[in-house]
C-alpha cells in the first residue's frame, strides 16, 4: 500500500494529511512536489491537502487544477486511482472537474473553524464502509471558501446515486442541501470540506477520521 | 537626487528628530547628512527602533533563568524545553498600523512576529494575540473589531499556523488608539537556533522576499508618534501583507536552515533594509556595503531613501557562507522567492551604499546604535487610590448580577473571534480557545509533551496602581500556566501606554515594570523578549497603561494536564485561597456598580506561588477534573465558566462566614483557584492544603441544569448560555 500526498507552495495541511495516512496504513506518505508531472505508477492513494495552494488570490484551487501535476492526477483517476481532496483539494477537483460543482465563499463571508458534525448519507462508499453502524461523525472545518453549489440537475443525480457521501448536521457554510462530501460516478474520487485528518488521536477530540481513511485503503 | 536637498530644520523636525539629536549626528558625522543618511538616523533613532524613552528601565527586569538560552536583545526569546528542543517566542505590537488600516495593520503584525520567530531557526507553531478596542457603542469599534480580526485570520490562516488563543477587552480608554498585540511560538532545536550578528569580512549579503516597494516608509517613526484628528492621512505609511509569499519564506528558510549555509540571519521589520543591515552589522562588529540597484524592486525610479526605509513586508536579509551562495540561491529559486546578493560584509565598521553609481550613504554603524538617545525621562508615580469595603457595594438581585456580567463586553464568549482563526491546523493543538480556558495547550510534534501559552494583563488594576497591576499581569499568566498543569517557565511582554514625554505617563510606565519585575522574580519567571508601544494617544488622551504579557509554559507528559473543562457530576468545587470581598477597581464595579474606582488588588507573590505551585502538584497527581482561576469577575464569573464549559449545573454554598455578599460573589482577591475533583478527593485534599497553611474550601458541588446558590441564585445554565453567547454576535450584526 502506498499513498502520497501532493505538495503544493502553500498547502498546509500537507503534514497532517500524511500523518493520517501513516498512522493507517503504517508506511510513510510519498510527498509529491506540485512541479512534479507524474504520479509515480506504484502509487495507490493520493491525497490533495488543505492550504492556499498558490496562495488562492484568483479563485481557490483555480490555478492548481491547471498545475502538472494535477493534470495527471486527473488522467490516472480517470483509471480508476483513488484520490481524495480535502478542504483546498476538494476545491481544487472540483474546478478539474473531476467532481461536481463549485465552493462558493462561505454564507457568513467570514472564515469559519469549529468542529462539525456530519451525517453518513451513504455509508457504503468506498469512503465510509468501514463506519459500520456508525451515522454520524465530527471533523473539525476550517476554510473561507466552502459553500457548495451545483445546479438542481447535478444535485439531484448526486443524491440519486449515493454520491452525496457526508452531509452538515448544522450546515456552517450555506452548501446547497447541507452536502459535505460528495464523489465522482465511479467512487474513486472524493472530495470535502471538512478535516479527517484532524480527527485522528484522542487528544484531537476524537478519532473518526481514522475510520475514514481506513475505509478507503481497505477498499484498494 | 537625494544629495541636492538640503537638510534644514524643518527637514530634520519631520523625521522626527530633536534639535539635540540632531547635533549629536552632525558631531558623528563631521559634517551634514544627506538626505538618505538621516533618514536612517532618524528610524534607528526613533522610539520604535532605539527604545529611547524605555530602554534604562527595560533592563531591570530579570532576564536570565536556567531554561534561557537567549534572552532580550535578539529577533525573539528562547527557552529549553528539554530533549535538545527549544521554544523561541515574542509578542509584538501592530497598534498604529491597525488602527488607521485595520485588516492590513492585524495581518502585517501577524506576519511581523512570524519572522521573529521563524528567522531564529524556529517553525512557527501557535500563534495568540492580545486586543483592546474602545467601548462597543464607539461608531468606529464594529469596523475596526471586523478588519483586525479578518485580517489576524487571513494572515494565519493562510500561512497554516494555528491561532489557539487570546484576549480582547472593550474600554473607552482605547477610543482612539486600539491595541493590536500578536505572539507567536516557535518551535527549533536547540543546537540549530540562528542569530542575527553578521561575521566575517567579505562574506555575501543575501535578500530574500517580496520586492521592495514604496509601501510602509517611515512606519516605525508613526508608530513613534501620537496621533490627530488627521491621522487617517497616514493610510500610505501602513504596509500590506502577502501570506503566501510569507509561507514560501518559511519553508525556503526552514530548508536553507537544515544546511550549514547561514552565518546570520535577520528579518527585516520596521524601518526595513536599514534596521535589518545596521543590527546585524552592529552585533557581528563589521561593517556593510550594499549595492542598492541589486535590491529587487517592486517599482521604478526608487531613491535609496525610498529603499532604505521601506517597510515592505515579508523580506529577509541574510550573511551567507562563502562558497553556499548557490546552494541558497538554488533553495529560494524551488520556493519562486525574489533572490539576490546585494552586498558584502566589510571591515571598516560602515555602512556604505552604492546606488546608480554613486555613493549614497557612509557612515559609521556604531554611532547608529551606540549612541542612539537613552533619556531618563521624568516620571511621577500614580497616586494611590482609596481601598473601597464590599460592605458599601450593594447586591440586590444576584440572578440578574450573574446574567448581567456574563453579558457584558469583557467576559462574553468571543465565540465570534476564534470561530474566524484555523485553530487545529498542524495538528497538535490540544485546547485553545475554543475551551474559553486558562491557557492553550500545543503539543511538541511527534512527542507526548506540549508547551502551555497564555496572554494577560487587567489595565484597569494598571491604572489605579501601576506597580500592583505590574504585579498582577506576570502572576495572571503564570495562574493561567498552571492551572492546565504546566511548569511556567518564561514571558514575553508587549508594554503599551501613551506618551512617555508627560511625567504621569512615565510613571505609569515605571511603575509597570517595577511591578512586573518583582513578579518575575518571586517566580524565576523571566522577561526573554518584548516590545515597547509608546505614543498610544489621540489628541491627548492616552489609553490605559497596557503591559501584555505572553507567558509559556511546558507541560512534562500529556497524561497530565487540565482544562477549564471536565467537571463531572457530583464534583465538589473547591476554592483555594483566601476571600476577603476585594471590589476596588473590579469588573463588578465597573460593570454592575458602574463605578471605576477603589484601590486594585494587592498581589501577595508569596501566596501566589505556594497557592500554584500546590494546584500544579494536585494535577499532576490526577486529582483535578477541571482548574481555572479567579480572575475578572471573582469566583462568580470563573465558576460559571466551569460550569458552561462542563455543560453542568452547579450549587454553590457561600460559607456561614464569609464577607460581604457582593465581595465574595464578585470581589477579585488575588491567588485563587477554582477546582472540580472528585467528591473522595475533598478531604485529602483540604487537610493537605491545611498542613501548608493554604485557605481551601469547598464551596459548591456540580450537577443538575442550574446555577443555583444559597444566597437564592438560580438561573438555568442554558439561559446564562444564551446571554453569554449573544452579546458579541449583537455587537457585530
Amino acid at each position: 500500500m502506498k499513498t502520497a500526498v501532493i505538495v503544493f507552495p502553500a498547502s498546509n495541511c500537507d503534514r497532517d494529511a500524511a500523518m493520517a495516512l501513516e498512522k493507517v496504513t503504517g508506511r510513510k506518505a510519498e510527498m509529491i512536489w506540485h512541479r512534479e508531472t507524474e504520479i509515480p505508477s506504484d502509487i495507490d492513494f493520493v491525497v490533495i491537502p488543505g492550504g492556499f495552494s498558490y496562495g488562492d488570490y484568483l479563485r481557490c484551487g483555480a490555478i492548481a487544477s491547471r498545475s502538472p501535476i494535477v493534470k495527471d492526477i486527473v488522467a490516472k483517476a480517470e483509471k480508476g486511482l483513488p484520490v481524495a481532496g480535502f478542504c483546498n483539494g476538494f476545491q481544487i477537483l472540483a474546478e478539474t472537474g473531476l467532481l461536481p460543482g463549485a465552493l462558493m465563499r462561505n454564507k457568513g463571508l467570514k472564515f469559519v473553524c469549529r468542529p462539525e458534525r456530519l451525517t453518513i448519507a451513504n455509508g457504503n462508499s468506498r469512503y465510509t464502509s468501514a463506519y459500520g453502524n456508525t451515522k454520524e461523525v465530527v471533523f473539525p472545518v476550517a476554510h473561507h471558501d466552502g459553500n457548495y453549489y451545483a445546479d438542481d440537475k447535478t444535485l439531484n443525480i448526486l443524491e440519486k446515486e449515493g454520491r452525496v457521501i457526508f452531509k452538515y448536521a448544522d450546515n456552517p457554510n450555506g452548501s446547497a442541501r447541507d452536502i459535505a462530501g460528495i464523489c465522482n460516478d465511479h467512487g474513486n474520487v472524493f472530495g470535502m470540506m471538512p478535516h479527517p485528518e484532524r480527527a485522528i488521536d484522542p487528544l484531537h477530540g476524537g478519532t473518526d477520521g481514522l475510520t475514514f481513511f481506513k475505509s478507503i485503503i481497505e477498499s484498494i | 537626487m537625494t544629495q541636492a536637498v538640503e537638510i534644514t530644520s524643518e527637514i530634520v523636525a519631520e523625521h522626527g528628530l530633536t534639535e539635540d539629536e540632531y547635533k549629536i549626528i552632525l558631531d558623528r558625522l563631521g559634517r551634514s547628512p544627506n538626505l538618505t543618511e538621516l533618514g536612517i538616523f532618524s528610524v534607528m533613532w526613533s522610539e520604535h527602533c532605539s527604545y529611547k524613552s524605555s530602554r534604562r528601565h527595560l533592563g531591570k527586569f530579570l532576564t536570565s533563568g536556567k531554561r534561557v538560552i537567549q534572552g532580550p536583545g535578539e529577533n525573539a526569546g528562547v527557552i529549553d524545553i528539554d530533549d535538545g528542543d527549544a521554544i523561541i517566542f515574542k509578542m509584538e505590537s501592530h497598534n498604529h498600523p491597525s488602527y488607521i488600516e485595520p485588516y492590513q495593520g492585524a495581518a502585517t503584525g501577524v506576519g511581523g512576529i512570524m519572522r521573529d520567530v521563524f528567522t531564529m531557526g524556529a517553525r512557527p507553531i501557535a500563534l495568540m494575540n492580545a486586543l483592546r478596542f474602545g467601548e462597543p457603542s464607539h461608531p468606529k469599534t464594529k469596523s475596526l473589531v471586523d478588519g483586525v480580526v479578518a485580517g489576524i485570520g487571513g494572515y494565519g490562516n493562510c500561512v497554516g499556523v494555528p491561532t489557539v488563543g487570546g484576549e480582547t477587552n472593550f474600554h473607552k480608554g482605547y477610543n482612539g488608539n486600539i491595541l493590536v498585540n500578536a505572539m507567536c511560538v516557535g518551535l527549533a532545536r536547540t543546537d540549530n537556533v540562528f542569530y542575527s550578528a553578521a561575521k566575517g569580512v567579505g562574506n555575501p549579503i543575501f535578500y530574500v522576499g517580496s520586492k521592495t516597494g514604496r509601501d510602509g516608509i517611515h512606519g516605525a517613526t508613526m508608530a513613534s508618534a501620537e496621533f490627530d484628528d488627521d491621522s487617517d492621512e497616514k493610510r500610505p505609511t501602513v504596509q500590506v501583507g502577502d501570506p503566501f509569499t510569507e509561507k514560501l519564506l518559511i519553508e525556503a528558510c526552514m530548508e536553507l536552515m537544515a544546511t550549514d549555509a547561514i552565518i546570520a540571519i535577520q528579518d527585516m521589520g520596521a524601518a526595513g533594509l536599514t534596521s535589518s543591515s545596521i543590527e546585524m552589522a552592529d552585533k557581528g562588529g563589521v561593517g556593510v556595503e550594499l549595492n542598492l540597484d541589486d535590491v529587487p524592486q517592486r517599482e521604478d525610479g526608487m531613491t535609496a531613501y525610498e529603499m532604505m526605509l521601506s517597510e515592505s513586508q515579508e523580506r529577509m536579509l541574510m550573511v551567507i557562507q562563502p562558497g553556499k551562495e548557490q546552494l541558497a540561491f538554488d533553495i529560494f529559486e524551488k520556493w519562486e522567492l525574489d533572490v539576490a546578493q546585494i552586498g558584502s560584509t566589510t571591515d571598516t565598521g560602515r555602512l556604505v551604499l552604492n546606488h546608480g553609481g554613486k555613493i549614497v550613504c557612509d557612515i559609521p554603524i556604531a554611532p547608529l546604535a551606540d549612541d542612539a538617545p537613552n533619556y531618563d525621562r521624568p516620571h511621577i508615580a500614580t497616586p494611590k487610590r482609596d481601598e473601597i469595603n464590599a460592605d458599601n457595594i450593594a447586591l440586590s438581585d444576584l440572578n440578574k448580577a450573574v446574567l448581567d456580567i456574563m453579558g457584558s463586553p469583557d467576559i462574553a464568549s468571543r465565540r465570534w473571534i476564534w470561530e474566524q482563526y484555523d485553530r487545529h491546523v498542524m495538528t497538535d493543538t490540544v485546547d485553545s480557545s475554543q475551551s474559553g480556558g486558562d491557557a492553550a495547550i500545543v503539543r511538541i510534534h511527534g512527542t507526548n509533551k506540549a508547551v502551555a501559552i497564555t496572554t494577560d494583563v487587567t489595565p484597569r488594576y494598571c491604572e489605579a496602581d501601576p506597580y500592583e497591576g505590574g504585579k498582577q499581569c506576570v502572576a495572571e499568566t503564570w495562574r493561567n500556566l498552571t492551572c492546565v498543569g504546566a511548569d511556567p517557565i518564561a514571558i514575553t511582554d508587549c508594554l503599551n501606554f501613551g506618551n512617555p514625554e508627560r511625567p504621569e505617563i512615565m510613571g505609569q510606565f515605571v511603575g509597570c515594570i517595577e511591578g512586573m519585575n518583582e513578579a518575575c522574580r518571586a517566580f524565576d519567571y523571566p522577561v526573554v523578549s518584548g516590545n515597547v508601544s509608546l505614543y498610544n494617544e489621540t489628541n491627548g488622551q492616552a489609553i490605559p497603561p497596557t503591559p501584555a504579557v505572553g507567558g509559556v509554559g511546558l507541560i512534562p507528559d500529556l497524561d497530565f494536564y487540565t482544562t477549564l473543562a471536565g467537571a463531572k457530576k457530583g464534583d465538589a468545587l473547591l476554592l483555594i485561597g483566601e476571600t476577603t470581598g476585594w471590589i476596588g477597581s473590579s469588573l463588578y464595579l465597573r460593570e454592575i456598580a458602574n463605578m471605576e474606582t477603589g484601590a486594585p488588588p494587592p498581589v501577595d507573590l508569596e501566596q501566589e506561588k505556594k497557592h500554584g505551585d500546590y494546584v500544579r502538584r494536585l494535577i499532576r497527581d490526577r486529582r483535578v477534573h477541571a482548574a481555572h482561576d479567579c480572575s475578572d469577575g471573582g469566583l462568580m464569573v470563573a465558576a460559571t465558566e466551569m460550569a458552561l464549559a462542563a455543560d453542568l449545573g452547579l450549587n454553590i454554598q457561600r460559607p456561614a462566614d464569609s464577607c460581604a455578599i457582593s465581595g465574595w460573589y464578585f470581589g477579585e482577591d488575588q491567588a485563587r483557584y477554582l477546582l472540580a475533583v472528585d467528591a473522595n478527593s475533598v478531604n485529602p485534599i483540604l487537610s493537605t492544603a491545611d498542613s501548608l497553611g493554604i485557605k481551601a474550601q469547598q464551596i459548591g458541588t456540580f450537577g443538575g441544569n442550574n446555577l443555583t446558590s444559597n444566597d437564592g441564585l438560580n438561573i438555568e445554565l442554558s439561559k446564562v448560555r444564551t446571554t453569554y453567547e449573544a452579546w458579541f454576535p449583537k455587537l457585530m450584526s
